[in-house]
């Protein structure tokens, strides 16, 4: 098991992926801050979502692992949408 | 008896633990989140005014502070790869100075709040009705829970930076250091949620 060959990320990558995160960060306080509506949500869930794929597959080496690790991350991601989803659709449609 | 060739270690098994202890934390976040997209559906107003409080600068900069911090942890894990004991233990360190940085920003943030009355069980909150009772209940919650996580972390990462610099993990031998990475990532993709919840969506 030592012996596996493991993925070492370079520097330079966890730094480029590290400026990419800041500047969605920026870009979405940027877009929120003026007035768009009910379409300030959906972006700023959006980019929150594009943000966490960059840290589960380059910060949390899931681009470097087995696919069931992955498969497993998707599912319970999957699990909170459904539950968030269904109770939504109990409160609007009771 | 040998103990050396006695001694199993399997290091995928162990990482597919932490996972498993991931998305328990997941579910449980999964959970507050349901309640506050609820409560943010029954009070859409209170909620609005209530989330313009809150300082967006102040949540940025802590936003950038916790990426950054996310962003060495991960390199402390690329050093001691490349067995440089040194560097690893500079990059441990500063992950741990930005937590508690986040933390004392944290502090004065409720603080701040605090000192406006502004608290859960507050009297003063409790006059400007149930909407900002919710609001600030969760605000605090959920927050608060955010930050015992990494108060969690940081004591993880204090206890992986003796273990590097007692070399009892080294290039070989790293699996108990990238699960206090993963934990610490984990702490920072809440806040990738928690942050535009509460402060951006108003």
């Amino acid at each position: 098991m030592e012996n596996e060959k493991h993925t070492i990320i370079p520097y330079r990558t966890l730094l480029s992926v590290l400026s990419v995160l800041i500047i969605l960060t920026l870009i979405s306080v940027f877009l929120t801050q003026i007035s768009l509506g009910t379409l300030t949500v959906v972006i700023a869930l959006l980019i929150a979502v594009v943000k966490s794929s960059f840290v589960l597959r380059i910060f949390m080496h899931l681009k470097f692992e087995k696919r069931f690790l992955s498969t497993m991350v998707v599912a319970v991601t999957l699990l909170i949408a459904v539950v968030i989803f269904i109770t939504l659709l109990d409160y609007l449609y009771r | 008896m040998n103990q050396s060739i006695d001694i199993h270690r399997d290091d995928e098994a162990s990482k597919t633990g932490m996972w498993l202890f991931l998305f328990t934390e997941m579910l449980l976040f999964g959970g507050l989140f349901v309640v506050y997209s609820v409560y943010r559906l029954l009070n859409p107003t209170a909620f609005h005014l209530a989330a313009h409080e809150l300082s967006v600068p102040i949540g940025t900069i802590n936003t950038i502070i916790l990426l950054i911090s996310s962003a060495t942890i991960a390199m402390s894990i690329t050093a001691i790869q490349k067995n440089n004991k040194k560097l690893s233990l500079l990059f441990l360190s500063v992950t741990l100075v930005l937590g508690l940085l986040f933390l004392v920003n944290k502090y004065f943030e409720w603080g701040d709040h605090i000192k406006e009355h502004i608290y859960p069980g507050s009297p003063v909150l409790a006059l400007r009705g149930q909407g900002d009772v919710l609001f600030y209940g969760l605000y605090f919650f959920m927050t608060g829970l955010h930050a015992l996580h990494m108060i969690i972390g940081m004591a993880f990462i204090g206890f992986i930076a003796v273990r590097v610099y007692k070399n009892k993990i080294d290039s070989g031998n790293y699996a108990l250091h990238e699960n206090s990475g993963l934990y610490w990532h984990l702490v920072d993709l809440i806040w990738i949620f928690l942050f535009p919840l509460f402060y951006l969506i108003t």
